[in-house]
């Protein structure tokens, strides 16, 4: 089966040169959830944008492949790029507060990308709409559609881009961060509606996220990230009954836990930080784009 | 249990309600805190815990006197500091400090840190022997001695977390609030700043409120709980008895709502009907 997505070293660098994505191979199966983890500079959301043809001018991708159902990306010229990502990605961002136009009412910004993207009439639009908000479970769909983002809680706005990442069946949806601003309580919600749409639609999700308890409940696969390189990736279950790198173990014993709180919040040794940036800067050394 | 340093009783507070203010006049006053009843203990960290909006934040601003009750007593070793004047607060400000949830905008970008250490010692008459004092300071939080002509943004997080800490420890204060203070830090930076937090309330023999939304790190660091839910106490005990039986479903359903780092397939499936 080909891979949803399939990401074959990626690198990509700043203006001055630095590296921020240093070699990133990782693969996506269709209906798979794959975790992308990371502490804060990892590189972890970069790669979401990059997938999402989004990434900020300053950052220049100088090697490797990105392919979306077996379709090189790097291949396409910049509209049948965007065509294609348009049609088969979508987004549930972290913030939905920042991601909603403040001035515009819900109902209208989640059929804009039905509409004018891939140019369903608006009735065809509203209704697959309402179908999704049914699949958020909003009781209200009147009210919510005719809201406007500051009328709404914070997990209802979230419910409401999770219903317009769905609509359109996208193969793949990047979720950056998508539960971070929640409280506990509304995020296990929202992670679940995630799941179940996930599983009903059959959609590949690139999960990306810092917090590994997060990681252990939704994904079947995972890829750790620290400074732009893949450090370990594995089966999720794998990964927590034997992290391989001594990276991923500081993490996991990092992560506190009040079922065990004297064993966990373990501050990560100097010396495995110390061994990675080591790794990095040896291999920065010998690299060339394209030799890498 | 050892005598409180803060006995707080029937505390209310009400503030602007800014989203129900007319075009002109006032606003009118929301109730935030309605009614709480509770002791800090001597020398104990006491987890503040709650959802958005539960107020936890409201009731840490009124223990240091940011904010004055709408009614009620707040106690500091037995004295009401509930509504004393500015001019009254002054000499007990030392003992109040506050270490904030973002060092990057509670640090000031123009001072090296230094002075940014330096600025409270100053205010509060023990400006004499300041570079020993800071020196000491940094000592104490695990910042080498060459960081204190640096600024803030030459620091990584948990380095200005530090910091933060610092200045708050400088000036040796019976009771330090802790609101959110490792909330917008990685993890691994995260433990090494609440182990610190740990250790030098204990040998400082600090009284803290600590004030999280992360009940994992409250079991951890917290000899008691305070669960606040909508601007009232929900449940208050001691931290074993709370996490391994809690009385009230609320809290029951806070930890459960926990995503741990570790496999359970279960956990994502509807909850079953009651």
């Amino acid at each position: 089966m080909k891979p949803c997505l399939d990401i074959r070293r990626l690198s990509a660098v700043l203006p001055n040169g630095q590296r921020v994505l240093r070699s990133v191979s990782l693969s996506v199966q269709p209906g798979e959830v794959r975790a992308l983890v990371g502490e804060s500079g990892a590189g972890k959301t970069m790669i979401g944008k990059a997938v999402l043809g989004v990434l900020p001018k300053s950052v220049r991708i100088v090697e490797g492949e990105m392919l979306i159902e077996g379709d090189d990306l790097g291949r396409l010229d910049a509209k049948a790029r965007r065509t294609l990502i348009g049609a088969r990605t979508a987004l549930i961002p972290q913030d939905p507060l920042t991601a909603l136009n403040p001035s515009r009412r819900i109902g209208a910004q989640m059929t804009d990308r039905l509409v004018r993207i891939l140019g369903w009439s608006g009735e065809r639009a509203d209704k697959r709409i309402r179908q999704l908000l049914d699949e958020v479970q909003i009781r209200d769909p009147e009210r919510v559609l005719k809201s406007y983002p500051h009328e709404l809680s914070g997990g209802m706005r979230q419910r409401v881009l999770i219903a317009a990442a769905f609509a359109a069946e996208p193969r793949l949806i990047v979720a950056d961060e998508p539960t971070t601003a929640l409280d506990v309580t509304v995020q296990k919600q929202i992670l679940r509606l995630i799941a179940q749409l996930q599983r009903d639609h059959g959609t590949a999700i690139l999960f990306v996220t810092h917090d590994l308890g997060v990681v252990a409940k939704i994904s079947q696969k995972v890829s750790v990230l620290y400074a732009g390189k893949m450090v370990e990736e594995a089966e999720t279950a794998q990964l927590f009954a034997a992290p391989q790198h001594p990276y991923t173990q500081a993490l996991i014993a990092a992560t506190p836990r009040y079922t065990d709180p004297y064993t966990s919040l373990k501050p990560v040794d100097e010396s495995v930080l110390a061994g990675l940036k080591a790794e990095i800067a040896a291999a920065d050394k010998d690299w060339r784009p394209g030799h890498g | 249990m050892a005598e409180p340093l803060f006995s707080v009783r029937g505390l209310k507070v009400a503030l602007p309600d800014m989203t129900r203010k007319p075009l002109v006049g006032r606003a009118p006053l929301a109730e935030i805190l309605k009614g709480l009843d509770f002791d800090l203990p001597k020398g104990s960290v006491t987890g503040i815990v709650g959802e958005s909006g539960s107020g936890k934040s409201t009731l840490g601003r009124a223990l240091v006197r940011l904010l004055e009750p709408s009614a009620g007593a707040i106690a500091f070793e037995g004295r009401d500091i509930g509504h004393l004047s500015e001019g009254e607060l002054r000499p007990l400000r030392r003992d109040l400090q506050m270490i904030f949830q973002d060092p990057m905008s509670s640090l000031n970008p123009r001072h090296t840190i230094f002075n940014i250490i330096a600025a409270p010692l100053r205010q509060n008459g023990l400006g004499d022997r300041l570079k020993e004092r800071v020196a000491e300071a940094l000592h104490r939080v695990g910042l080498p001695q060459t960081f204190a002509s640096r600024y803030r943004h030459e620091l990584s997080g948990g380095q200005r977390q530090r910091v933060g800490i610092a200045r708050a420890l400088a000036l040796s204060p019976k009771f330090v609030l802790a609101d959110e203070i490792v909330s917008g830090l990685d993890v691994s930076t995260q433990a090494q700043i609440l182990t610190l937090l740990e250790k030098l309330a204990a040998e400082m023999g600090l009284t803290v409120a600590f004030i999280s939304h992360d009940l994992s790190v409250i079991r951890r660091l917290c000899q008691q709980v305070i669960v606040m839910r909508e601007g009232r106490i929900v449940e208050a005990s001691a931290t074993d008895a709370l996490f391994d039986n809690p009385k009230e479903a609320y809290t029951r359903d806070l930890l459960a709502a926990i995503p741990l780092p570790e496999i359970d397939a279960d956990w994502l499936k509807p909850k079953a009907p009651a």
